[in-house]
């Protein structure tokens, strides 16, 4: 007897919808229990959680910080993944997009230069992240190497890359050696929306990205190809899309996103290079992508809910004195949640029993 | 008995809110950490040293702290939940921290901030260090006395002042036991990565090292010196039970007193920013036991650690040279004055390398 996933032969679409809040449903009843166990009131634990973040102005702001990163660089990650190409480097892309950003900034410092630095700086970042990302694109298309394990691997470099900048050139003078550049000048940092908050410029450009993929996706030639591509490359081919070239697109463009959100992210909340500068976005919103279900509604939305729950974490840590470690329990439980109801919208279990009536080589 | 929730849940909250009320007469006091609280090393200390306060003044203070708060962007808001959580005094326990506790501290000008080993200050915000170095000169009497191959090997976490007053404490010390001693740095670049520190430790015994010293925090190191029957000294934390008969002594953080002093001062409505950076005599760090050495470098241990506290040793006592040879501007008459200790970016005669960055 054997308990085999087998495939569904119809998919139910009201499921396929609903799946993800039966996700989070059942997290919520994993928590209960946890926090049962821990001796912790459970409304008490999911009201510091999920309510108590949405209900002042001060988190909401920093839920949109935390999540702007993430939401940016998934958008870019999800084009590559529906395209079929799998970019798993977007943390180096993020990094290369912050140092070359940074570049203008530290060469800038202190010399009274226009408001042209920061447009500048954010085009460059982009252009140097879409180039970074061209590399495992280039060599996956040319010599058929897996951009999956070269996109990872240069994010190191991309990492030591910034570590050896920070540390030699660009070290801050008067910063006693530490391996970070001076503070940037105002003009060399994103503007803040709302006085006394952290809310920038960045979650403005966040979502036009999302709104830009919206349309791209939804109602231009280019978006069905990625589409088409990804889901039926045999009818691609027959309908003459290039695969190369989409893979050379999809991986330019999230590599651009994913730079544009690093010098973001250093120009802004950050105000100057060090390394660290990522608590793993790049990874973080492979996540985000996939839990967004690669559509860019989706994914602003699990961006958020991310947030919320990094958010809502740390204050759960202040009132409650709940573990750190217990939110990251409930980040691995509803990803948990979410993969497994995914997997039963398509695939059902069944039990197989081995048919021992007909002989083996009979016949 | 979904009226029955609503109700279970509004009292709930209410009571959450009635107990935070009758805890507002508490001075509320937030800590912010590197690590995890763990059992060991340098976020370990910090939370002893709010173990103490918290034993020592618990029925006037509360206490709070958010653990593992990465050094990039993220810190800047756990700081200022801390603060919206009505936190009054707050402890930053990491270098990295220095940039955002100064943000938030301009914007609550009415919450008080302690940083740990930064150089930048507010009218709000203080700053606080020890004088490891001064450990340092013990350590580098003790592993000259003890090293049979006249060779040190030293794992270094990043090239800032306080780890170079450290090794040039070492070598300044080692010399007077041995004038040619020989030590060999290795940068790990990190703070805490057993991989790469006990990568450091094997590279530096495969050069000759017969004695190892760390400014990074893990045990990793001392594990590689007693499994290669070398030795060792330990950081921040008690590390002998990884090293019984490896540890020589260890150079242990102890936050507790200064914490407490400090509470206190907020509690008389007397604190003010001030910049404490204190030695030996002001027990901000102290001495494992000296252990696996005989007696004869054991007492030049103590006798050495004594007139350190007394006042009467100063590890960089004029002249100082510099790698070329000549001497360093001795700016504090008899040593080198705070200032240049606290900004050191130059090796001393005798080291055989080249300072980073330079």
């Amino acid at each position: 007897m054997q308990l085999v996933l087998e495939k569904r032969a119809e998919r139910s679409n009201t499921i396929a919808l609903i799946s993800p809040l039966i996700a989070i449903g059942l997290t919520i009843v994993t928590m209960v229990i946890l926090f049962a166990i821990l001796g912790k009131n459970p409304l008490l634990a999911l009201h510091a959680y999920f309510i108590a973040p949405l209900t002042d102005s001060y988190s909401l702001q920093e839920i949109a910080v935390k999540a702007t990163p993430l939401v940016m660089i998934a958008i870019g990650l999800s084009l590559c993944y529906l395209a079929n190409a799998w970019n798993i480097g977007a943390e180096g892309q993020f990094l290369i997009g912050a140092v070359a950003g940074s570049w203008i900034a530290v060469k800038t410092q202190g010399t009274d230069a226009g408001v042209w630095v920061l447009p500048v700086m954010l085009v460059l970042a982009a252009a140097a992240g879409a180039l970074y990302a061209l590399i495992p694109a280039i060599c996956k298309v040319k010599f058929g190497a897996s951009e999956i394990l070269t996109s990872l691997m240069l994010v190191y470099v991309a990492d030591l890359f910034l570590d050896y900048l920070v540390r030699g050139p660009w070290r801050d003078p008067h910063g006693f050696n530490f391996p970070t550049t001076a503070e940037f000048d105002p003009v060399a940092t994103v503007p803040l929306l709302i006085e006394g908050g952290r809310l920038h410029l960045g979650s403005i450009i966040a979502l036009l990205v999302v709104a830009a993929a919206v349309i791209l996706l939804g109602r231009t030639i280019k978006g069905f190809e990625i589409r088409v591509v990804g889901a039926a490359p045999r009818a691609a081919r027959f309908g003459g899309f290039n695969s190369n070239q989409l893979i050379i697109l999809t991986f330019a463009v999230s590599g651009a996103l994913a730079g544009l959100a690093g010098i973001i992210e250093v120009a802004g909340p950050v105000g100057h290079l060090q390394p660290g500068i990522s608590p793993g976005y790049g990874f973080t919103a492979i996540i985000v992508a996939f839990l967004g279900r690669l559509n860019p509604l989706g994914i602003l939305i699990a961006g958020l809910f991310l947030a919320l729950t990094f958010i809502g974490g740390e204050q759960a840590q202040i009132a409650m004195k709940i573990p750190l470690d217990v939110t990251k329990v409930f980040q691995g439980i509803l990803l948990f949640y979410v993969l497994a109801c995914d997997s039963l919208i398509l695939y059902r279990f069944k039990l197989v029993f081995p048919n021992r009536q007909v002989p083996r080589g009979a016949g | 008995m979904r009226k029955s929730l609503l109700a279970l849940t509004a009292g709930l909250l209410l009571a959450g809110s009635v107990s935070a009320a009758s805890a507002a007469d508490k001075l509320k006091v937030g800590f912010i950490y590197l690590g995890p609280v763990g059992d060991l090393g340098w976020t370990y200390q910090h939370e002893l040293a709010r173990q103490a306060l918290v034993k020592e003044l618990g029925d006037k203070i509360e206490t709070t702290f958010l653990e593992n708060v990465p050094e990039g962007p993220d810190a800047e808001r756990s700081i200022e939940q801390l603060v919206r959580a009505g936190n009054k005094l707050i402890f930053t326990t990491s270098f990295g921290y220095m940039d955002p506790t100064l943000k938030v501290a301009k914007k609550y000008p009415n919450v008080h901030f302690e940083h740990a080993t930064g150089y930048k200050r507010n009218p709000n915000m203080s700053t606080y260090s020890a004088k490891w170095f001064q450990g340092r000169y013990i350590q580098g009497l003790i592993a000259a006395k003890m090293s049979k191959s006249g060779v040190l090997g030293y794992i270094g976490s990043f090239p800032i002042p306080e780890v170079v007053s450290g090794i040039n404490a070492t070598i300044l010390a080692a010399q007077t036991i041995n004038p040619n001693i020989k030590v060999k740095i290795i940068w790990a670049n990190t703070w805490f990565d057993p991989g790469k520190e006990a990568d450091a430790a094997k590279a530096l015994i495969d050069q000759g090292a017969d004695v190892i010293m760390q400014h990074t925090d893990s045990p990793a190191a001392m594990q590689i010196a007693s499994e290669r029957g070398k030795l060792a000294f330990g950081q921040d934390s008690e590390m002998i039970k990884f090293g019984p008969k490896t540890q020589l002594t260890s150079i242990l953080d102890t936050w507790g007193p200064y914490y407490i002093a400090r509470v206190k001062a907020e509690l008389d409505g007397t604190w003010k920013s001030e910049d404490s950076w204190g030695g030996l005599d002001s027990h901000m760090f102290a001495m494992a036991p000296y252990t696996n050495m005989p007696d004869d470098v054991k007492k030049i241990a103590e006798d050495a650690q004594a007139a350190i506290t007394a006042g009467k040793l100063h590890p960089f006592k004029c002249p100082v040279l510099g790698q070329d040879g000549k001497p360093v501007e001795c700016k504090g008459g008899a040593n080198l004055d705070d200032g240049q200790i606290l900004g050191m970016n130059f090796y001393v005669k005798g080291i055989d390398d080249k300072l980073p960055g330079k």
